[in-house]
């Protein structure tokens, strides 16, 4: 009986922290989000119509992001090309 | 001066209102002369959880537009000194309050002589939540141990730092409180439910304190009565406590284990 409450336990307790751990990824991703500008995403779009002049990429290929660090704001732009091409 | 105080969440039927009510008979149970607003215009809910129904003349939306005054819409409580409501409208649309209009009624209240406004927000973060926390100088965030709920009183952190008076005037930043409510110790320990610890942890703020899940809130809702107000049940309790740390008093916190839980209803017979 002890064995099974143990093992019982063990299974609930994995639940509680399975919460904690799902809410501390997705609340670290949210903050970041909301604290991105407003003109982000319409600026991401116009890139991508500027650069598909030239190359064909895949809309996913671009990264846009915002980092503070060290007091400094730093704009990231990430774009793969597709392979063989650029 | 008034401090302005909005209770607030993000997720709907957290225990916003419940709290709203019995912070506010709490603090004028103190002596300090308090205000409670229902900012849930179309949905009206404060008044009936008061217990002052009946009585409502003219509402939030009147003073707004200018049908009555201040004076006429609050309703005085009949069981606690100092404690006003206001209740809010049940057949406008929500749109019937303005930034400008609620400003003016939190003036006309400080220059009452009011000590706290308690602003009682509606759920979501749409402009019925942003119109109740603009004006805050305080927050009470009330949160559920529960995947939803924190995300939610997350959000609402993020608007209370961004959207809010204080935050676009580059004010002091609203003080953020935590009350967590619903809480099941059992489950709790049981590792079924998030602990204390781990809801500060992931919202990062203060917490005022811990209201157990408690069928007495139910009750109180049914004769419309403040839970405070009951004598000796642990929900009564727990607010208590959360007047007397928001006032500044060092309580350690209770109703998290479940052998408190037994302790307290060998005391209280309850
Ligand atoms: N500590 C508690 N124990 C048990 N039930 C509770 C507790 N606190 C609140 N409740 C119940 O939860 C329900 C919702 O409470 P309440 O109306 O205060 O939430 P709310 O956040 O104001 O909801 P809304 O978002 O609709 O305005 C009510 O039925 C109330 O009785
Ligand atoms: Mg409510």
């Amino acid at each position: 009986m002890a064995l099974l409450d143990y093992l019982l336990g063990q299974r609930r307790k994995s639940s509680a922290n399975k919460a904690k751990d799902r809410l501390q990824i997705l609340l670290a991703h949210e903050r970041s989000h909301a604290k991105a500008p407003d003109y982000l995403p319409k600026m991401r779009e116009e890139i991508l119509a500027v650069i598909a002049k030239y190359v064909e990429i895949e809309e996913d290929n671009l990264k846009i992001s915002l980092d503070e660090e060290n007091g400094f704001e730093i704009l990231e732009l990430n774009l793969v090309l597709p392979e063989g091409k650029g | 001066m008034a401090r302005v105080i909005v209770v607030t969440s993000g997720k709907g039927g957290v225990g916003k209102t419940t709290t709203s009510a019995s912070f506010a008979a709490g603090l004028a149970q103190k002596g300090f002369k308090v205000a409670v607003i229902d900012f849930d215009v179309g949905l009206r809910n404060l008044d009936l959880i008061m217990g002052c129904e009946r009585r409502v003349v003219y509402d939030f939306v009147n003073v707004v537009q200018g049908e009555a005054s201040i004076k006429q819409a609050l309703i005085k409580d009949k069981r606690v000194d100092n404690l006003f409501i206001l209740a809010a409208s049940q057949t406008r649309d929500k749109d019937a309050l303005t930034q400008e209009g609620v400003g003016k009624v939190i003036e006309d209240l400080r220059a009452d002589g009011f000590d706290y406004v308690i602003c009682d927000s509606p759920a979501g973060i749409e402009k019925g939540a942003q119109l109740a926390l603009f004006y805050a100088d305080e927050a009470v965030v009330v949160t559920n141990p529960e995947v939803s709920s924190v995300r939610d009183s997350d959000r609402i952190l993020g608007i209370l730092q961004a959207k809010s008076k204080r935050a676009i005037e580059g004010d002091d930043p609203i003080v953020e409180h935590l009350v967590l409510t619903r809480y099941n110790p059992n489950r709790v320990q049981a590792g079924e439910m998030l602990a204390m610890e781990d809801v500060v942890e992931l919202l990062n703020i203060k917490l005022l304190g811990v209201v157990p899940e408690s069928e007495d809130v139910l009750q109180a809702s049914n004769s419309g009565l403040p839970v405070i107000l009951t004598e000796g049940v642990s929900a009564s309790e727990a607010y208590k406590d959360i007047v007397d740390r928001f006032l500044g008093e060092d309580k350690p916190q209770r109703f998290l284990s479940v052998e408190h839980k037994s302790l307290f209803k060998k005391w209280f017979g309850k």
